[in-house]
């Protein structure tokens, strides 16, 4: 399975996210937000947590319109796998990948901290390593994560079991507790919380490593 | 030319900056703030002849996100 991450100005969770995929069995390959095209053969494009462009007018906004983007879009519009944490979930909202919007979150707190999640469906890629309503721990490290859709896109959203994972214990004000959501076709997810840094036993805590597991197993049999 | 470019969240958006800033001023003892709601300016130095339709496009590709902002246009 090959993997692409994507480097903004301001990404920090670049190399995190390069060691999960590496470790569980990727060739991974860091492209540059200057890149117009993704390297050949690439099944999985994981944009990763940070602070791309300074946040700047809107958290993703900038980087969404950068010329690396229109290629992740045309993956993911052929089909291809985009995962999106943090910054990388607010990216793939901005480009319209997935809908709704992150705002600031309800508190106004910047949190740092590991946060319950439910799993709320095993039906994708990244989820299939667990089962449906498992609860696991995984970090968040986000000011703008409070996930907003009008009613309607909320309703689709589960209705189509769309929703990844909930907080059990929602930190962020978000809507319907969501704190990651799948594409139409199940694979593109946006999440918030940070799996790859709840990936090593020097982590602590080792229950994110079960997305990329899943991913792997699915994509080195696809 | 210079254009004036007001965003604004939609109604129905939870403003939690605009929430604060009314708590705040409501702390700070002034009476009958009864809503506050938080924007942003932008200022664009245009050339000569850019139309409202091509600042428009402006917002809604990058400026304004139109899931949960909306956008006004001021040609100065």
């Amino acid at each position: 399975m090959k993997a692409a991450v994507i480097q903004f100005p301001g990404s920090n969770c670049d190399r995190d996210m390069a060691v999960a995929l590496e470790k569980s069995g990727a060739d991974v390959e860091v492209v540059w937000h200057k890149d117009a095209a993704l390297p050949k053969g690439v099944d999985l494009v994981a944009i990763p947590g940070g602070f791309s462009f300074g946040d700047y007018l809107r958290c993703g906004a900038i980087a969404a319109n950068s010329p690396i983007c229109k290629a992740v879009v045309d993956h993911a519009n052929a089909g291809g796998y985009v995962l999106g944490v943090c910054n990388g979930f607010q990216v793939l909202t901005e480009t319209g990948l997935l809908p709704g919007a992150l705002l600031r979150n309800a508190g106004l707190k910047y949190i740092c901290q590991t946060v319950g999640l439910k799993v709320e469906t095993s039906n994708s890629g990244y989820t299939e390593g667990y089962n449906a309503g498992a609860e696991i721990g995984i970090p968040i490290a986000h000011h703008d994560g409070n996930y907003f859709a009008d009613d309607e896109t909320i309703a689709r959203l589960q209705g189509d079991d769309r929703v990844a994972f909930t907080y059990t214990d929602n930190p962020n004000g978000s809507r319907a507790d969501i704190a990651g959501i799948l594409s139409d076709n199940r694979r593109v997810l946006g999440m918030m919380p940070h799996p790859e840094r709840a990936f090593e036993e020097a982590h602590g805590n080792t229950d994110g490593q079960r997305l990329f597991a899943g991913l792997l197993s699915q994509l080195t049999t696809a | 030319m210079k254009a004036r470019v007001h965003v604004m969240l939609k109604n129905g958006v939870l403003d939690p900056q605009g929430a604060a800033v009314k708590h705040a001023l409501g702390a700070m003892g002034f009476e009958g703030v009864n809503g506050v709601r938080q924007g942003k300016v932008i200022e664009l130095d245009l050339a000569d002849g850019t139309t409202e339709a091509q600042i428009g496009e402006m917002c809604e590709k990058l400026l304004a996100n139109m899931v949960i902002e909306s956008y006004r246009i001021e040609v100065l």
